[in-house]
């Protein structure tokens, strides 16, 4: 029950944020919208020139949206850590007696909400600018965002851990994650367009699995279970080893005496 | 048993010994002053107890837990105000007492909320960010989330340092009577020997992460022939080969 209350703590701070601070729903959404409307009209122009036997809306605008909730997964589980961070909050976190994990589980948890709201809001406006669904993936849908969504919490911690133990310049580190990725992850083109190194890299990222099962959907009305469970599994191995990082930063900060110099000298 | 009870406490950081295998206990009830000059080691050691520094060696102990053992349930049993550790700025005063009480899993946060908002006349200030308080109302907010869990072991860096004449004796009186009231012991650190000798029961005093002095901050300074404690703590800090130990 504690446990819980802690984790809820983590929870409501960011949700007193967001209600204190109207701005802040802007990040969450000007930066999809953007895209949206950017491969929209990309994806129409593409479809009005080439024809309508390849549906460049499904595949192309499709997986936009579905890249842009695994970077909102990723900025949502780092965003209440950098509040901690640029309020000097260390000390009087880590000294109480919140166990890493819940800390943590906080973090996802507020993820998961502000991801939801997105997915939600994306959606609608997709529908109306563009007349593309994305529940027109049909139960696929679900695993497709649950494996993003893992993926992208995991990157989340494996930024705000670079952030613990290398300090806030390492921000830098954080912010580009994801787009670091993008290219391997097959996003706008199947993953045997690339060169063979690059593949193995591909199939080593949950969401290439997405994007191949995804255009597999689109192409062929299949769904590759085994691709999703692959791509699942995967996801899983990388949350668990991206809390290990996380957890071995943490040791090396008490250690060092990080975490008590964070707070004094601030970013 | 102790509120506290630290054994051998020691850290280094690569070949400097900034805490030397020191030895302490603050009872229940007890207000222990933990004296000074910069870099003697006091952060360290309230760090270590914090559980935000690991030691090199040796053990704290809060109410008979092990902080190494059970890090949790030890610092659900203890809380803090620094004026270096300042709360959000960019929350309310209530919104801060909420998310800590919740934290420390206080029960009957609103009414604990309600309670600790009265004694620290923050009342006025419930819905006032924090950051927008004076420096003087922040440190009585740090107070208020100090007291929130009813500690154990209280740990106060300095937690007068920015308050007038009038809210320091006000916070002085409420500390001393959190601790004369049976709920805890207290752990202090000040650099106003006066107050340190008007509050505290026992003084230890550090230098070279070292105890080299441990008694009543009343008698100390006579019996190693200082005027006060003022003098013995600036003899400590300059001069502590001179002192007889």
């Amino acid at each position: 029950m504690r446990s819980i209350k802690r984790i809820y703590a983590i929870f409501l701070r960011q949700m007193f944020l967001f209600r204190s601070s109207p701005t802040r729903y802007v990040q969450l959404f000007v930066w999809i919208t953007v895209d949206i409307v950017l491969w929209g009209f990309i994806t129409k122009y593409f479809n009005e020139s080439v024809g309508a036997e390849f549906s460049f809306v499904s595949t192309l605008l499709g997986a936009v949206i579905l890249w842009d909730i695994l970077s909102r997964a990723h900025q949502g589980t780092a965003m209440p850590f950098l509040e901690d961070v640029w309020s000097r909050n260390f000390l009087n976190i880590f000294s109480t007696p919140i166990r890493l994990h819940e800390y943590l589980i906080g973090f996802i948890a507020t993820s998961l909400a502000t991801t939801c709201i997105v997915i939600v809001a994306i959606s609608l406006f997709a529908i109306t600018v563009f007349g593309y669904s994305l529940f027109s993936l049909g139960v696929a849908l679900i695993p497709f965002l649950i494996i993003l969504f893992l993926f992208g919490a995991a990157l989340g911690i494996l930024g705000i851990g670079l952030i613990l133990r290398f300090g806030p310049p390492a921000e830098w580190f954080m912010w580009p994650l994801a787009a670091v990725l993008s290219p391997f992850a097959g996003v706008f083109y199947p993953i045997s367009t690339l060169p063979g190194w690059m593949q193995a890299v591909s199939w080593a990222l949950p969401p290439a699995y997405v994007f191949e099962g995804m255009r597999s959907l689109v192409l062929s009305n299949e769904i590759d279970w085994r691709v999703i469970l692959e791509g699942f599994g995967l996801s899983c191995l990388y949350l668990l080893l991206m809390y290990m990082f996380f957890a071995q930063m943490y040791r090396i900060a008490v250690r060092s005496g990080l975490i008590a110099r964070y707070s004094a000298e601030g970013p | 048993m102790p509120v506290l009870d630290v054994r051998d406490l020691r850290k280094t950081y690569r070949d400097i010994v900034g805490v030397d295998s020191i030895s302490f206990s603050v009872g229940r009830g007890e207000v222990v002053g933990l004296l000074g000059p910069n870099g003697a080691g006091k952060t360290s050691t309230i760090s270590m107890i914090l559980g935000i520094l690991e030691p090199s060696g040796g053990s704290v102990s809060i109410s008979g837990i092990d902080l190494a053992k059970d890090r949790s349930a030890a610092l659900s049993r203890t809380n803090f105000a620094a004026v270096y550790a300042q709360l959000p700025g960019n929350l309310s005063v209530y919104q801060n007492l909420k998310f800590f009480g919740l934290l420390y899993g206080v029960p009957e946060l609103e009414t604990r909320i309600g309670e600790v908002l009265q004694k620290f006349q923050l009342e006025a200030f419930r819905n006032t960010k924090a950051g927008l308080l004076s420096s003087g109302e922040q440190t009585r907010v740090g107070l208020a989330k100090a007291m929130l869990n009813k500690p154990s072991l209280l740990l106060l860096d300095e937690p007068t340092a920015s308050l007038d004449p009038s809210g320091a004796k006000t916070t002085r009186e409420s500390i001393t009577e959190y601790a004369e009231g049976g709920n805890g012991g207290v752990l202090w650190t000040s650099h106003n020997m006066q107050e340190v000798e008007a509050v505290c029961d026992r003084v230890l005093f550090l230098s070279h992460g070292k105890i080299l002095l441990e008694g009543d901050p009343r008698t100390l300074p006579g019996d190693h022939g200082k005027k006060d404690l003022e003098e013995l703590f600036i003899a400590v800090a300059r001069e502590p080969l001179s002192l007889d130990i």
